[in-house]
């Protein structure tokens, strides 16, 4: 585990209870209540997950335990635009790996980091169900299909 | 209900429908083993993640290996536990699990008694087919709990105490593949998490994952000392349990031998923690009353019901979930605390010996002892009035390490004065028990006559809640009482709730009492043993010639020449305590992990 200390504004703290309210509270939507989290703050630093846990009545550490579970949740802060790389079967078999090895070398860092910039950061994910597109890069929630390395750079200069 | 005919190793089996095949297996004398289920079928607590795979068998018409703590008997079902099958998957699950443990057992505090081990002696496991990777995880210290979870097997009992049984919510299993662990929030130590230190993760561990700080040393190092002279106070859930470390059958009383024990280890005066226990009952005792007349005398501000506050594991978990009630529970001390608060003043004046020299040490079934005598406010000027708490079980360690022969032991008496100490005391080892020793002395106190009876029976048993009510001469009483914490947080809701019309709870945080608490011989699953040491618990006291706390001569003696009275200036600064809130500890972040 690592993670940043923050302080969280007043405003991001209501957001969140409302994000809770929203699933009235239930235990059982822990998983949905850390999805909207992480999209609100792009990770799940320490200071979100006692306030969720508060909030669903959960104990903290089943919050980081299921945090620490999926591979999804993160509590290092992501770049403005994370990049996911599909590294599922069909990705794999179809060269992702080339591809991303091309984002590694075009942005200088490794997976699970972040640009200096704050940027770009780069992760890999296992399968989004579109095997069809093959390899999948996806760039915060916009999609791109049958990427190759070459493909690579006119997708992050549309960030740039 | 229906029943469910089957056969497990050709013999014909009758059950009940819903019955696992594991339980199945037992009533026809057939023992599969078992790693990660728990079942302490008197408390209602099991432990059934099915994820060992240590007790899988074979069910004709299926492919794959079923696990037996997990699948439940079907109509005609044939079952094998022993085919060269099973016992190849057994094998071979037992070497992946030890090929990422510690093979240091010669020296591992649970050796003798880690459940691990012995199964796999019983599988016949000579050699280790599979050689990689070892989990390496820091070790974690708490006041109490010693964490090694590189000898962590993740049969997730622990974590199966602490939320389900407890409610603590201190440990989870974290992270996943071969990083899971079990551990508290942000893998931070166990002092900064929420735990109480019940202990209850301890006795349940099947490896040596948990254990407790072991003490030992410090106390052969003070009997050592000529300086020093040494004091020991036994609690009473102890002398119904610590025979077992020996070899004697559970629920043995061992009260005369404990004392000789003691006395051959050298400790100066072999007290008993029973003596506060009646200590306690006569401030607890005044308490109640004091409060209980002033609400009936019209004063509906007065804060009920009384919470006892014996139990150090309890009263973290107060000050942690509930720090908004602080001024419910009792603001008595514990009986160890009073023990100490007396025998660092009272007694050491006494006997002339500054209480810097005076070294107070304690025997007891607990862990949150341990982290209790360690407590800011129950030390003067950085001496604590409890220098050391043992467990029952490091208490036979030191007595086997002495080269004590145990059982051949003859019977000795405590000393007095503070080893003088009666029924009402014995009962704080079980659950119920500090809250008939309350009626038994407020009775009389209130009503001023005798108490005709002075066996409560309907105060006495098993449930996890239970409540009754005591008829104080045309007023009724109504006591509730709880063991476990889980239980404990379904009564405080109902008072926060304003839903609860109790006087008076009891509360233990563990199953059973002290007698099933965290530093007790290992139970090894078998509520049985919890349950024979109930009984003895109540033999013990009917055995007393004295049974109620306000009649213990010497508790008189200590109010005529020390305290005065009960609820006294010197009571309040000695016997007493107050609450903090510890729920706002906020999380300190590691900055980074390798």
């Amino acid at each position: 585990m690592s993670s940043i200390q923050i302080e969280l504004h007043e405003n991001q703290v209501k957001e969140l209870v409302e994000v809770c309210r929203s699933f009235n509270n239930d235990p059982i939507e822990l998983i949905n209540v850390l999805h909207k989290a992480q999209g609100i703050f792009g990770y799940l630093p320490a200071e979100v997950q006692e306030i969720v846990s508060r909030e669903l009545n959960v104990p903290v550490a089943k919050v980081y335990g299921v945090v620490t579970f999926y591979s999804f949740f993160t509590m290092l802060p992501k770049g403005q635009n994370p990049i996911s790389i599909c590294l599922g079967t069909a990705c794999y078999v179809r060269g992702a790996e080339k591809v991303l090895d091309e984002f590694k070398k075009k942005l200088k860092i490794a997976v699970g980091e972040t640009t200096p910039d704050g940027k770009f950061s780069l992760n890999c994910l296992r399968c989004v169900g579109a095997c069809g597109l093959a390899p999948v890069v996806m760039v915060g929630d916009r999609t791109f299909g049958r990427v190759s390395p070459d493909g690579v750079q006119q997708i992050l200069d549309e960030y740039v | 209900m229906d029943k469910i005919n089957l056969t497990i190793d050709n013999k014909p089996v009758q059950v009940d429908s819903g019955t696992s095949i594991l339980k199945a297996a037992e009533q026809v004398g057939i023992k599969i083993p078992t790693l990660c289920y728990l079942h302490l079928e008197d408390l209602n607590i099991e432990n059934k993640p099915g994820g060992c795979r240590i007790c899988v068998v074979e069910v004709q018409g299926r492919r794959n290996l079923a696990p037996s703590c997990a699948t439940v008997c079907m109509e005609g079902m044939v079952v094998r536990t022993n085919t060269v099958r099973v016992m190849n998957a057994r094998r071979t699950v037992m070497e992946l699990i030890l090929s990422d443990h510690p093979s240091d057992c010669l020296v591992c505090a649970k050796s003798g008694k880690c459940d691990l081990q012995k199964t796999a002696q019983d599988l016949g496991i000579r050699e280790v087919h599979y050689k990689g990777e070892q989990s390496h995880y820091k070790e974690d210290r708490s006041p109490s709990i010693i964490r090694d979870m590189d000898k962590c097997i993740l049969c997730r009992r622990c974590e199966m105490m602490c939320n389900e049984f407890q409610t603590v919510g201190a440990l989870s299993g974290v992270n996943r593949g071969f990083d899971a662990v079990v551990a508290p929030a942000f893998e931070q130590d166990l002092v900064k998490s929420t735990c109480t230190f019940c202990g209850q993760c301890v006795a349940v561990c099947p490896t040596g994952a948990l254990t407790e700080v072991d003490h030992t040393d410090n106390i052969i190092r003070a009997l050592a000392n000529p300086k020093k002279t040494v004091i020991v106070q036994t609690a009473p859930a102890v002398r119904a349990a610590l025979g077992e470390e020996f070899g004697m059958e559970p629920g043995t009383l061992v009260t005369g031998k404990l004392v000789t024990a003691l006395k051959q280890l050298g400790f100066d005066y072999v007290f008993d923690t029973d003596f506060a226990a009646d200590l306690t009952i006569m401030e607890e005792g005044t308490e109640l009353l004091t409060r209980l007349t002033s609400y009936l005398n019209g004063n509906k501000e007065v804060p009920l019901p009384i919470l006892t506050s014996c139990c150090p594991a309890w009263v973290n978990f107060f000050e942690e979930y509930y720090p908004e009630m602080e001024d419910i529970p009792s603001t008595a001390r514990s009986p160890q605390q009073m023990f100490g608060a007396i025998a660092k003043t009272y007694f050491a004046n006494k006997i002339g010996v500054d209480r810097k020299e005076l070294v107070v040490t304690s025997i007891m079934p607990c862990l949150a002892k341990k982290f209790e005598c360690q407590r800011e406010e129950f030390k003067t000027d950085g001496n604590p009035d409890v220098d050391f708490s043992l467990s029952t079980r490091e208490l036979a360690a030191l007595i086997k390490q002495s080269n004590i022969d145990f059982l051949s032991l003859p019977d000795s008496d405590f000393d007095a004065p503070m080893g003088e100490s009666t029924g009402a005391a014995v009962i704080f080892g079980t659950t119920g028990g500090v809250i008939e020793a309350a009626v038994r002395t407020a009775y009389e106190v209130y009503t001023g006559k005798p108490l005709q009876k002075i066996d409560f029976e309907e105060l006495r048993g098993m449930e996890g809640i239970r409540h009754a009510t005591i008829d104080f001469n045309g007023l009724p009483i109504n006591i509730g009482i709880a063991h476990g914490l889980g239980n404990a947080r379904k009564l405080l809701d109902s008072i926060k709730a304003g839903t609860c019309n109790f006087h008076a709870i009891e509360i233990m945080a563990c199953p059973g009492g002290c007698i099933g608490g965290g530093g007790q011989p290992l139970h090894h699953g078998q509520s049985s043993v919890i349950m024979a040491r109930q009984r003895a618990i109540y033999q013990e006291d009917a055995n007393k010639p004295i049974r109620k706390s306000h009649e213990n001569p010497y508790i008189t003696k200590l109010y005529e020449e020390f305290l005065g009275k009960p609820l006294s200036e010197k009571s309040h600064h000695l016997l007493h305590t107050h609450y903090f809130n510890r729920s706002k500890v906020k999380v300190v972040i590691p900055k980074s992990k390798s």
